[in-house]
């Protein structure tokens, strides 16, 4: 899988209140409509402006606080490919591969707005077409890296019906 | 090499003996969900063609975010969690139960077990030494259908509390000083274990407090051994019958040691807009409030509200403050009731709500105007958090709060109890 689109700069401690905040907890069973609010509370442009591909990249500890879902998977519907951070909250990290959203844990520092990146999340192998720059993510442990590769967990759980874990 | 808690219950709930960064398949005691993350795991059993529940019992539906509902999606949110658990036979916990996390303290929680919730802050059973924590929904979703989920087994941080809280300080300060200490992220993919004197000498109801907020630094669980506290607790439940005692072995291995003075610590208050920008209160200088709420899993027990209605009694709510009180479950609104705290209460100027979340997710129940200000005593501060991100929130204890609503700038609870003692 290679995935390649824009940067989107986000900084650190992005919670999920900033994703999918609660004032539109009414719009949680319509997602589509929620998508088109992702992130506003952080970049009121960005659910506008983002194209399919575009990447979404924090610094330390993206989508701390909730266990909401309904975060990565808009993050997905809005259209991007992949979420790149320093560090991740734990429920955010599982759930986005729940949903199918490749999340990578890279140094982003070197990462600017804008920057066109081309990203192959099973090898954690991003490569910074901007800046010449190729950048290694952490390695998904297996579990997360085979629901990933299913399509998320509901795949996973129908293609072998139950869980696979070993 | 001895276990800590976290490895003994899951060696226990996988059936091998499995250390910190094993991955693990483990059954599943409880699971449970809320009305803003049930809908979507409904959805998602539907998906996968499970809709069933592995052991209906042990399943818990509630509806307590927005309860009663204050829109029609949500409303029909709360019809579909209503027709999945007659379907299922799953348990419905519906309007005017309370928090899911209080109730699956009263009624659910028993040492030894493995509880997950499509809700952070499951991890607040971790006080009655079950190895409880937050997912999303399809991850609980599968849970409630396969009775089992997987696991990496954390690494334990070990906060150790010695000494005794002062009068007028709260496990709350306690929580907020560590999460302060270690940052909210200080603990990501790690469980806390909370032992020492100070622990040992805590009630279950601050022993609550301070697992509730583990997430708060990242952590997956927030434990703490089960001891004669947990038996009364569980006593006073009717669960006697439920409890064993548990403890980390003495040669556990702990990532990290993080030794506290209790007798140290002063009121602690959170500032915005996120839990680890902790300040003593000594520190934070004047700050005017315009609302404050009292309640949520957090800080929403009976001796919160007893120790607000302590604060209060024979006071007024300043004329430029809201106070907005909520029960966190329905028992705790009758031994509030009954006690006279309620009471005690409105005639200082409260607005009490039905048992629930109240305003804590920025649903309903006093979401803050443009720039206005609030302090809570419930778990998070983050922008947007009361349904407006021009709103500013600050954390605290239940005494903080009752001070801060009297003279609606942020106030050192310890001046006003010490003159109601006086009184």
């Amino acid at each position: 899988m290679q995935l390649r689109g824009k940067v989107w700069k986000f900084g650190d401690n992005i919670s999920t209140d900033h994703i999918a905040p609660g004032r539109l907890f009414h719009l949680r069973s319509n997602l589509p409509e929620l998508a088109k609010h992702v992130l506003e509370d952080a970049d009121p442009e960005f659910a506008g402006k983002v194209q399919p591909g575009d990447f979404v990249v924090g610094g330390n500890n993206f989508g701390l606080g909730s266990s909401r879902e309904h975060a990565p998977t808009i993050i997905k519907l809005a259209g991007v490919s992949a979420v790149l951070a320093k560090s991740f909250a734990r429920i955010f990290f599982r759930n986005a591969i729940n949903v199918g959203l490749p999340v990578l844990i890279c140094d982003t520092d070197r990462i600017d707005p804008g920057d066109e990146l081309e990203v192959d999340p099973g090898a954690g192998e991003i490569r910074n077409l901007t800046k010449g720059e190729t950048l290694q993510a952490s390695p998904l442990p297996d579990v997360m890296l085979r629901i990933l590769q299913d399509g998320g967990l509901a795949a996973h759980v129908t293609k072998h019906k139950g869980l696979r874990v070993n | 090499m001895g276990q800590t808690l976290a490895e003994k219950i899951l060696s226990k709930a996988s059936g091998t003996s499995v250390k910190a960064g094993d991955m693990a398949v483990v059954n599943l005691d409880l699971a449970i969900t809320q009305d803003g993350t049930g809908p979507l795991a409904v959805r998602q059993l539907e998906k996968m063609g499970l809709v069933q529940a592995a052991n209906p019992e042990r399943t818990v539906l509630f509806i307590d975010h927005a309860a009663p509902s204050p829109r029609k999606e949500l409303s029909n949110d709360h019809k579909l969690l209503r027709e999945f658990a007659e379907k299922t036979g799953a348990v419905l916990s519906d309007v005017g139960k309370g928090v899911c996390h209080q109730i699956v303290a009263e009624q659910y929680a028993r040492p030894g077990d493995v509880i997950i919730g499509a809700d952070s802050h499951t991890c607040m059973a971790g006080a009655l030494s079950a190895f409880a924590t937050g997912m999303g929904s399809t991850d609980v979703a599968v849970g409630i259908a396969l009775g089992k989920t997987w696991m990496r087994v954390p690494e334990t941080f070990l906060i150790k509390v010695s000494g005794r809280l002062q009068p007028g300080v709260f496990s709350k300060d306690l929580i907020l000083h560590v999460i302060g200490l270690i940052g909210a992220d200080g603990a990501t993919y790690k469980a806390l274990e909370f032992a020492g004197e100070a622990i040992e000498a805590m009630p279950m109801t601050d022993r609550l407090t301070l697992s509730n907020m583990a997430v708060e630094a990242g952590a997956k669980a927030g434990l703490i051994a089960a001891d004669e506290e947990t038996w009364r607790y569980l006593a006073a439940h009717g669960r006697e019958d439920e409890y064993t005692p548990l403890c980390a072995d003495p040669d556990a291995e702990y990532e990290r040691v993080i030794e506290i003075d209790a007798s140290q610590l002063e009121p602690t208050v959170a500032l915005p807009h996120t839990v680890d920008n902790t300040k003593p209160i000594s520190a934070i200088g004047t700050v005017k409030v315009d609302q404050v709420f009292i309640g949520s899993c957090t800080n929403g027990r009976t001796e919160d509200l007893a120790v607000a209605a302590q604060v209060l009694k024979g006071r007024k709510v300043h004329p430029k403050v809201r106070l907005i009180v909520v029960p966190a479950s329905k028992r705790v609104f009758l031994e509030s009731l009954e006690a006279g705290y309620i009471k005690t209460l409105v005639e200082a100027g409260a607005s009490v709500m039905a048992p629930g979340c109240g305003p804590c997710v920025g649903v309903h129940e006093g979401i803050l105007g443009d720039g206005e200000v609030s302090l809570n005593t419930s778990n998070r501060n983050f922008q947007g958090r009361l349904g407006n991100p021009a709103g500013f929130i600050y954390l605290a204890s239940a005494a903080v709060a009752a001070a801060t609503a009297i003279t609606g700038v942020i106030t050192d609870p310890r001046e006003v109890l010490a003159d109601a003692a006086a009184r």
